[in-house]
């Protein structure tokens, strides 16, 4: 599938900045099934733009912009090529052993609730455990938009109803790993044409044998050909499409605005 | 517990009577000298220590921010073969240290050879995976370590703990010997002990060898959390020492992957930062996306090759107590050979062998928790209460694999001026060594804690321990001089 | 390397610190004396005005206490609840100091510490001779400090202590003027009439200046005088005249060694010629009090101005 990315954030400032320092997971990569044909990333103020990859394996684009800047555009647009895997990840640049991803972070413990509801849901062959975890959190949250959410992490989550995706897939990683199944979190992109304000987030799981599995609690289903992977880490901060330091005072306000759109299958 | 049956360095087994044949001279200088001399020049040199300003805690004691250690002015001594054995141990464990760490953020081969559990090293918060893959400049990591070091016998030493991340207390080590030669000089005509006044233009030769594409001028600087901080004024003495800038996070800003310093003209770009930060604390991008202390972008520089940070980011995993009981293996994995200082014996609790020989030797052992969280501290099975012990057995059989125990070791001491005159009090030692891309030193020297208390064996600042200079002679000692 | 901001601005920072804290320790010993020594009980007035002079009567009116002698000297020396005590000043300068240690000499350091360490754990002054005591010691421990600066090598980092010291400086004899000439001179009175000696005596007592004062001016003591040896005798290193000379040559010697002129130094240039150019008399007539609440609004924005030329922020 040919899909278009098209992914702005906004930053207003009520007092302008001297400096802004940004660190952007904002580029996918290749692997087997997921092609960039072409991709931008544009700032709307004179800055300085270096890229680099991190730990993860991730594409980092560091902005440096000097001030005053009362506001701060970051567009991205581009074109990716993905073909239907099953989630199954192929080919993918894995620096890091399986094993680490069964840390736990803040925003992925499980408390006592969602760990019950992962072992009661999650019975079964190691693949088929995980789906049956996937659809058992589909089935509780029907409800999950990519909308900004207010961060919270796994357990607390867990206890509301209509989580945003990211905080769902910080829900499946804690449950996973609390099976002893190392998982990471994944922010992308879903393309189904319609506007989101913030990017998509869903998790993947390591399975002996296997590799790598996509799984997506907003759907229950494993991520098909209408994915765009970005970015990896243990939760959704370490994932996080921006991550920024600004020397100023003053508030500040954030608009996501995201569309990725089929433009039709490669035959 | 009592020194009594203890070995003491200058008298040996013996006492005030029978030291030590090399330390008769010492012994009887301790003799001739009246205790209430002694007194008055330790308090001379505490004093001197007040009025500099030379306060702070060794080990992050926070209470300690505006208080002296307290001083001893009886020097401990190695012999020259002493020394020479114990530098030769030194410079075998940091080489392996620095070896462990090139692996294990690199191609963990000691991972994939099964030397050590790989959960141990990859489910461990002190590996980080935010600089994996990085090679710092020169593929140096561990700049500067300080080695905990404890001592049973003549030739008895023990590595209690490495520190691989920012290890404090060399100002303690120049200062204390600026002391002992002004109010002892006498001690330096009858002894040829080694100096250590060379440890500022050594560590500096260290930071510039260790420059980013080997630019032979390069802009060093100390980056200290900032004066309120309790190890500050050792930052800014050995900023002031080597010549160089001391730095706040404030004061430096990363532009296009490379970091500068903020001067009254302008920006100066950096090269070499020895940073006396914590990881968590040195970039709110890379580490931690919550806190607004730090550099941001620093890692990003890092990362570039643009800049040299000492000790590296990351290096927490090789002094993790997890990981110290595999250090005889991680010895031997990367320099072949058995390592010439024996760790403390170390059972791990996670084998279950381990496990049964402390469940059934608790009141004898010392039992600590690997990660150091969750408030549980530590079992000292020989002054524990009956419950405690019982509270101690569940929680091993509980979660062994937290877990690791050792024997209660009776440590060396040095006769040390007390209120009732000079009696032997224990002691550890922790000596500094210093790798560049040009090799590997050790410094005559180092710090020799003391615990003060009759009896006590715990050296910690906060609880009541002290120091002293540490003197390396450059001959086998003699009789009296 | 050039000096680190930070640094450039502890220093600065650190020389206004020690100058204020040397200056708030004569005003409360020469009101001190002037309660005790003149003919009739110097009282509650010598007593807000010194509150007035070092900026702090809001605060100490917040405390709730009665303006006494034994209240305001433990208020103006002891109290760090607010900026304007002695034991706060000292704590800033050493805060400063602790922060450059590497720019100063272990003699200058040595110096603001001892200052600080007579401070800890003290909880009153005593009674009138042992805060003379205690301010004495204070001044004697600011004047090490000065000769220890003068010890320094002429680098940067002395050129900003002494800058940040006559900035003080200027603005402690501005303002300590400006409220006693008001205080003695209700309005209506005309300049020159019946003089208060010991109230006169004061002020020559707070900047150190009784016996300059005497080598001056052979015709006995006038209001007319002390402005005048206050504001335009460059002789008198803290008349406002010497304060504002000191600047310009301190910020040249600056840009001497680093290159560095901007705006400070043309504000400091400006200033100067026009201090030079004013007249004693001039200024009685047109209104001293509008001259000294102008030079502190314009020290105030020099201030600002050294800020940027050396990027403190």
């Amino acid at each position: 599938m040919r899909i278009a990315v098209d992914h702005r954030t906004h930053y207003r400032f009520s007092e302008p900045q001297a400096r802004i320092v940004q660190m952007l997971r904002l580029t996918p990569t290749d692997t087997q099934d997921q092609t960039v044909v072409s991709w931008s990333i544009g700032v709307d103020c004179d800055a300085r733009l270096r890229h680099g990859a991190d730990g993860f394996g991730n594409a980092i684009t560091m902005l440096y912009a000097e001030g005053p800047i009362a506001a701060l555009d970051i567009t991205v647009i581009g074109e990716v090529l993905t073909m239907e895997a099953a989630g199954v990840i192929r080919g993918s640049h894995e620096p890091l052993p399986p094993l680490l991803f069964l840390r736990t972070t803040p925003a992925t413990t499980a408390d006592a609730a969602l760990a019950a509801f992962a072992a009661e849901a999650a019975a079964g062959e190691p693949l088929d455990r995980l789906h049956r975890l996937n659809a058992a959190f589909h089935a509780r949250f029907p409800d999950v938009a990519d909308v900004r959410d207010r961060g919270r992490g796994a357990a607390e989550a867990f206890g509301c109803t209509a989580p945003s995706s990211r905080e769902a897939a910080q829900m499946f990683l804690a449950a996973a790993r609390s099976l002893g199944v190392p998982a990471r979190y994944v922010s992308g992109y879903r393309s189904d044409g319609s506007a989101h304000g913030a990017p998509h987030g869903w998790a993947e799981a390591h399975v002996a044998g296997l590799g790598w599995v996509g799984f997506d609690p907003a759907t229950g289903l494993s991520p098909d050909e209408s994915y765009v992977r970005v970015a990896i880490g243990l939760d959704a901060a370490g994932a996080a499409p921006t991550a920024g330091t600004r020397s100023g005072s003053g508030a500040e306000e954030l608009d996501v605005d995201v569309i990725a759109e089929p433009l039709g299958r490669e035959e | 517990m009592a020194a009594s049956g203890a070995f003491d360095e200058i008298w040996g087994h013996g006492g005030p009577e029978a030291p030590r044949p090399e330390f008769a001279a010492l012994s009887q200088w301790i003799a001739d000298t009246p205790p209430a001399e002694l007194q008055r020049r330790q308090q001379a040199a505490e004093q001197a220590f007040r009025q500099l300003g030379i306060t702070f805690a060794v080990y992050g004691d926070s209470e300690a921010a505006e208080r002296i250690i307290p001083f001893d002015i009886v020097p401990r001594i190695f012999l020259a073969d002493e020394w020479a054995r114990l530098s030769e141990g030194l410079v075998q464990r940091v080489q392996a240290i620095n070896a462990f760490l090139e692996d294990i953020y690199g191609d963990r081969r000691i991972l994939a050879e099964g030397v050590i559990p790989p959960e141990l090293v990859l489910m461990n918060e002190q590996f980080r995976p935010e600089v994996a893959g990085v090679r710092p400049p020169h593929g140096v990591w561990a700049h500067i370590c300080g080695i905990d070091l404890v001592r049973t016998g003549p030739d008895e030493f023990f590595v209690l703990e490495d520190n691989a991340r920012t290890p404090s207390g060399v100002s303690y080590m120049l200062e204390n010997r600026e002391a002992m030669i002004r109010l002892c000089p006498e001690l330096f005509r009858d002894f040829r002990v080694a100096p250590v006044d060379s440890y500022p233009d050594m560590l500096r030769q260290t930071m510039q060898s260790v420059a980013p594409g080997g630019n032979a001028n390069p802009v060093c600087v100390v980056l200290t959390p900032g004066h309120f901080n309790s190890a500050y004024y050792e930052h800014s003495f050995l900023a002031d020492s080597m010549g160089i800038e001391l730095v706040e996070p404030a004061d430096l800003v990363v532009d296009d992957d490379i970091v500068w310093v903020r001067t009254i003209a302008g920006r100066v770009r950096v090269d070499v930062i020895y940073r006396r930060i914590d990881d968590d604390f040195l970039d709110p991008l890379a580490f931690r996306p919550d806190s607004m202390l730090g550099v941001p972008g620093l890692i990003a520089a890092y990362r570039a090759g643009n800049v040299a940070i000492l000790n590296a980011p990351g290096n927490g995993i090789a002094d993790d107590k997890a990981i110290y009981s595999y250090m005889p293996e991680i010895v031997r994995f990367y320099s072949g050979g058995e390592a010439k200082l024996p760790n403390v014996e170390t059972y791990r609790c996670r084998e279950p062998d381990a496990l049964k020989y402390t469940l059934d030797n608790l009141d004898k052992l010392v039992v600590k928790l690997v990660d150091g969280s969750g408030g549980y501290g530590m079992l000292v099975g020989p002054t524990a209460t009956r419950a405690q012990i019982t509270e101690f057995r569940a929680a091993l059989e509980a979660e062994p694999h937290r877990y690791i125990a050792q024997p209660t070791l009776a440590l060396s001491t040095v006769p040390t001026v007390t209120e009732k005159g000079l009696a032997p009090r224990h002691v550890d030692f922790r000596p500094f060594v210093l790798t560049g891309s040009d090799g590997v030193r050790v410094v005559p020297g180092g710090l020799t804690r003391v615990a003060l208390r009759e009896g006590s064996l715990v050296v910690n600042s906060s609880q009541g321990g002290g120091t002293k200079d540490s003197f390396v002679l450059l001959d086998q000692g003699a009789g009296a001089a | 390397m050039l000096m680190l901001s930070r640094t450039a601005a502890a220093l600065y920072w650190l020389g206004r610190y020690v100058e204020r804290a040397d200056f708030t320790a004569r005003l409360v010993e020469a009101t001190v004396r002037l309660d005790a020594l003149s003919a009739r009980p110097a009282g509650e007035a010598a007593w807000q005005s010194a509150l007035a002079v070092s900026y702090t009567e809001e605060s100490f009116a917040a405390t709730g206490q009665a303006v006494t002698q034994a209240n305001v000297a433990r208020f103006l020396t002891l109290d760090n609840t607010h900026p304007g005590s002695i034991v706060h000043c000292l704590d800033m300068a050493r805060n400063n100091a602790r922060a450059v240690r590497t720019a100063l000499t272990r003699e200058a350091w040595t110096a603001i510490n001892r200052a600080w360490l007579m401070f800890q754990n003290r909880a009153s002054t005593g009674g009138s001779t042992a805060t003379l005591n205690l301010l004495e010691q204070v001044k004697g421990e600011t004047r090490g400090f000065e000769g220890a600066i003068h010890r320094m090598l002429r680098n940067e980092a002395t050129l900003l202590i002494q800058l940040g010291a006559a900035v003080e400086r200027a603005d402690n004899t501005a303002r300590l003027l400006d409220v006693k000439y008001h205080i003695l001179l209700p309005e209506g009175e005309p300049v020159g009439g019946a003089v208060d000696r010991d109230q006169w005596t004061t002020i020559l007592q707070t900047v150190s200046a009784v016996t300059a004062y005497r080598w001056l001016y052979r015709d006995g003591l006038t209001p007319a005088n002390v402005i005048d040896l206050l504001i335009s005798r460059f002789e008198l290193p803290r008349s406002l005249a010497a304060c504002v000379e000191e600047v310009v040559q301190l910020l040249s010697a600056v840009a001497k060694r680093t290159g560095l002129q901007g705006e400070a130094d043309r504000m400091a240039r400006a200033r100067l010629s026009r201090i030079q150019k004013t007249r004693t008399s001039d200024v009685i007539v047109s209104g001293l009090h509008e001259f000294l609440g102008a030079f502190i609004r314009e020290n105030a924005l020099l201030d600002g101005a050294i800020a940027r030329q050396f990027r403190f922020v």
